[in-house]
């Protein structure tokens, strides 16, 4: 410890700590623009240079460690000097456009003019103009007011873990920017907005449509994974203009992935269903509420009375709220069905019997920073959950972690794999196997003898010694490609074992708000809190076996479900379909009966369980669209329309005081550990590697504009290794025609040497793949040949 | 009960009469002050705070960036203004409302307006018919800007040396 004096005041401060740090747990105020607590120490631009005693000059607190017995004043008339000539030098090139800059009103750099600036200039030379490259759909650039604090540069290069923005030349010829005329990429790129402190990186959709004080602020929390990251909904006049991360060390920091800063796009698309709607004669026509309702329950009515309950299935897209995947169940279960799920990407149940609570990630999310090894199963964490993988990165750079992977593509992540295990998804099983193989080797284990008889194929030895070494400070985590592998629950089973075997936690991470959608019992084996009841249809086989009628809460099954064509199939063949959606689509309308209108969540109040088991409630920010309501309000009117009992909450307070959740951590033991048999039939063709897309998983996303936009969407291709190409003679093909059982659709190929060989990727959640239904093996021909 | 001998004789010696037709007698052959309204006029300040205009530049593009200075100081909120990337990339407009009951003529957006776009004319005289015309939209106001803009640059050149 050493003891320091500023401005008079004794302050006791760690070690190697910098004056900055000091001052600002002290709450002594230092200006500055480069210096952020999150990214590395520059000290570039010279604003926080205060007097230290005995020192020559001033000196800058970011990047002047702390000593003992230093006495520092931050606002002598030296400091104040040096921080005014600063400030100066700053201005030179900065434009006066703060009134049609979207940063004006929250610019750092304009609050810091005010305190330290002078009232005119004494510049009279050139000044310097930069041009403003396109970056992508995300951010829009303005560089002539860069101050060049690079903060953007190190965002990249430490927390995103992509180089993508630099600052290439000299003294007044920097330019901040990307090296070649390229788009930001990268998936976490909208923090870069944040740490802007001037107004050269603006968010482009917010563009030029509000000021920052003439917005109102309602907390909420992401739906979109299950990060459940701390988000600030700005509105202007009832209608959301953009959304901000709010700090939270323990879960999100103090950054937004760009999926969750930018899906409010779709909260003001065109494509919002405003108006109940009901299908008369075959013409859908807009009706007022109690005609909707009343056809909805008729509808449900007929069905019951003709045959039974069982005939009706209710499926839930992962992100509603606990509230509406505990009423969802209510209903259902009210009318005497136990066909509830959420689980429209899996495709592997057999282990529900023994499933835990809900799936999660056992210890905090806090501790991906301090892992020392971490496995990735079937997942894409870059894509699937942003936030962690940025606290992975740390956790590679802070703690030399070696994270490997066992995934069915090379997904490039933010860091170096310490191993990376790339197989075809037919190997995906044995591959983990061979992982247990090694670590029951080495630890001196026996291997269970199920496990002994799939075999292993490949050699993970660097994984299993990472993972025995790192004992409980190892992580195992099984994305969502894996929780959506025909196999799945083979997957889960045996990533348990090893986390078992080397002292691992395990993470099994949910798809959106799944956690909630486990523990409210929208799920056909257990209810609330995991009580048991009669097993109904899971996802899987209501849409393989077909109900006769459907209630849909948010959920557009044929791009939601991972088999979309036998999803898509089961809707039309159905005689009722209710669907609860925000938006109106031409597949949806072509197959429901009726369209209930419920607000995105910005409109709805809720509460969302993160895979740690943490419990968050999100607020309204803006009055629902027309005559869109919330989904919890519209299930508990259907459930007095249907007469059923216990639907007469008033709030959501009171749903939730009707849910059990005093079990909210994390544990993803299995009841019983056992392995489902293995069949995987060989058939013809090439395996089908596929994962959701991050930006198609469900109906918000896929209405956000900007994000369809990016690279990260890039629309339903047909990837393949360059040599099966070679193999297939299918060089300099623009369109393939993709067969399977199931169907046959043309996309563009395209050679990506990440998919391994002799293997093809579709992703899921596009029209064009709709086709295809799921996993399996498909054949490749030129299109337009006979084949 | 007394006599006010002193109030007798004023009553009935018709002083106070007499001392206001001295009055009336004296203006009467006075200059005469009375501004025959609406025949005649008063002249105005060039600072005088009447009716809102928007002013354009001289090629015709309009001033306002849509910065929203206006709508902020704007101690009545009688100001509403939305604004949006127009299609050359600039930001304007799309939206500038201005409700004449609200407003309280106090000049404050005049000030805040860093291009000098939002003026307050001269013009005091005008009315309205029915309830919604209380608020006049940024076509309105700019047609007001069109109409009357040499006056408003006249003003504001008698009044630049004083800002």
């Amino acid at each position: 410890m050493a003891t320091i004096e500023v401005d008079g005041q004794s302050l006791e401060v760690e070690d190697g700590k910098m004056l900055i740090e000091a001052t600002d747990a002290a709450g002594i105020y230092i200006p500055r623009f480069c210096y952020h607590e999150k990214l590395s120490v520059a000290a570039n631009c010279r604003m926080c240079l205060v007097e230290v005693e005995k020192a020559p000059k001033p000196l800058p607190a970011c990047a002047t460690p702390v000593m003992d017995g230093m006495v520092v004043k931050t606002s002598s008339e030296l400091a104040r000097e040096a921080q005014k000539g600063t400030m100066e030098f700053l201005l030179i090139n900065h434009p006066l456009d703060c009134p049609v800059c979207d940063q004006g009103g929250e610019c750092p750099l304009q609050d810091q003019a005010l305190g330290y600036g002078k009232d005119n200039s004494r510049y009279n030379e050139t000044k310097r103009v930069s041009p403003n490259p396109d970056i992508g759909p995300l951010i829009s650039t303005e560089m002539t007011r860069c101050i060049h604090c690079t903060r953007c540069v190190r965002f990249g290069e430490e927390v995103g873990g992509v180089m993508e923005m630099g600052a290439p030349g000299r003294g007044e010829t920097t330019r901040i920017g990307t090296f070649l005329s390229r788009s930001i990429d990268s998936e976490v790129s909208g923090n870069m907005i944040d740490l802007c402190p001037v107004g050269a990186l603006t968010s482009k959709p917010y563009r030029f449509s509000a000021r920052s004080w003439e917005l109102q602020n309602f907390d909420s929390i992401s739906p979109h994974d299950c990060v459940g990251t701390n988000i600030l909904v700005q509105t202007l006049r009832d209608e959301v203009e953009r959304v901000l991360p709010i700090e939270n060390e323990e879960i999100n920091e103090c950054w937004l992935a760009d999926r969750d800063r930018y899906s409010y796009e779709a909260v003001n698309s065109e494509a919002r269903l405003t108006k109940p709607m009901i299908k008369d004669g075959g013409v859908w026509k807009e009706v007022d509420w109690q005609v909707a309702l009343k056809h909805a329950v008729a509808g449900i009515k007929t069905v019951i009375e003709s045959s039974s309950a069982d005939d009706i299935g209710g499926l839930a897209v992962a992100s509603s709220t606990l509230e509406e995947f505990y009423l969802l169940q209510k209903l259902m279960r009210g009318m005497g069905s136990n066909n509830i799920d959420h689980r429209l990407q899996q495709s592997d149940f057999s282990d529900d019997d023994i499933a835990p609570l809900f799936p999660g990630l056992e210890g905090s999310i806090a501790n991906l920073n301090n892992v020392k090894a971490a496995l990735l199963i079937g997942a894409n964490l870059r894509k699937e959950q942003p936030l962690f993988s940025v606290r992975l990165r740390q956790a590679t750079i802070k703690n030399q972690a070696k994270v490997s992977a066992i995934t069915v593509m090379d997904y490039a992540q933010n860091y170096d794999f310490h191993e990376n295990t790339v197989v075809s998804p037919d190997d995906m099983v044995s591959a983990l196997v061979s992982l247990a193989a090694a670590v029951s080797a080495k630890v001196g284990v026996s291997l269970p003898v199920e496990l002994g008889e799939i075999g292993s194929t490949v050699a993970n030895e660097a994984t299993a010694d990472a993972l025995i070494e790192a004992k409980e400070e190892g992580v195992v985590l099984v994305g969502a490609i894996a929780q959506q592998h025909p196999a799945a629950s083979n997957l889960k089973a045996i990533s348990q074992w090893i986390a078992e075997q080397t002292g691992a936690k395990l993470g099994i991470l949910p798809p959106a708000n799944g956690a909630a959608g486990w523990l409210a019992g929208c799920l056909p084996h257990r209810s609330n809190n995991g009580d048991r009841t009669p097993t109904g249809m899971h996802a899987g086989d209501m849409l393989r076996q077909g109900m006769r009628a459907y209630i849909l809460l948010g959920t557009e099954p044929e791009l939601d479900a991972i088999n979309s064509n036998q999803a898509l199939r089961a809707m039309h063949n159905a005689e009722f379909v209710v669907q609860m959606s925000a938006f109106k689509s031409d597949a949806v309308m072509a197959y429901a009966d009726v369209l209930l209108p419920m607000t995105p969540f910005t409109e709805s109040a809720g509460t969302y369980i993160n895979c740690e088991g943490r419990m968050q409630r999100s607020n309204v920010a803006a009055t629902p669209k027309g005559e869109a309501r919330p989904a919890w309000k519209i299930l508990r009117v259907l459930g007095n329309f249907l007469e059923l009992d216990g639907f007469n909450q008033v709030t959501t307070d009171d749903v939730l005081a009707e849910i059990n959740t005093d079990n909210l951590v994390a544990n993803n033991r299995l009841a019983q550990w056992r392995l489902a048999p293995v069949s995987i039939a060989q058939k013809d063709g090439l395996p089908r590697v596929m994962d959701m897309p991050m930006y198609r998983g469900e109906a918000t996303l896929r209405h956000a504009n900007a994000l369809q936009l990016t690279a990260d969407n890039p629309g339903a291709q047909a990837r393949v290794h360059g040599s099966t190409v070679e193999q297939l003679s299918l060089q300099g093909t623009q369109m393939v025609s993709v067969v399977n059982g199931a169907g046959k659709v043309d996309l563009p190929l395209v050679i990506d040497n990440s998919v391994p060989e002799n293997c093809v990727y579709i992703p899921a959640g596009h029209n064009a793949s709709i086709q295809l239904g799921a996993h399996g093996r498909v054949t490749l021909t030129a299109a337009g040949e006979q084949s | 009960m007394s006599i006010d001998f002193k109030q007798l004789y004023k009553t009935f010696s018709l002083q106070e009469l007499r001392k206001g037709l001295g009055v009336t007698g004296k203006r009467f052959f006075n200059k005469k002050i009375t501004v025959m309204y609406p025949e005649e006029k008063t002249p105005k300040s060039p600072r005088f705070r009447g009716l809102h205009a928007l002013r354009r530049y001289p090629n015709g593009e309009e001033r306002c960036i849509a910065c929203k200075l206006c709508e902020a100081v704007c101690p009545a909120l009688a100001i509403t203004i939305d604004s949006e990337e127009r299609e050359d990339g600039q930001r304007r407009t799309t939206r500038y409302d201005i409700d004449l009951f609200k407003c309280i003529y106090c000049g404050f957006c005049e000030e805040a307006c860093p291009v000098d776009s939002i003026v307050l004319t001269d013009i005091h005289e005008f009315h309205m018919e029915s309830n919604g015309e209380r608020l006049i939209d940024k076509k309105g106001l700019l047609e007001l800007g069109d109409k009357y803009e040499e006056d408003i640059a006249e003003a504001r050149r008698q009044d630049a040396p004083y800002r």
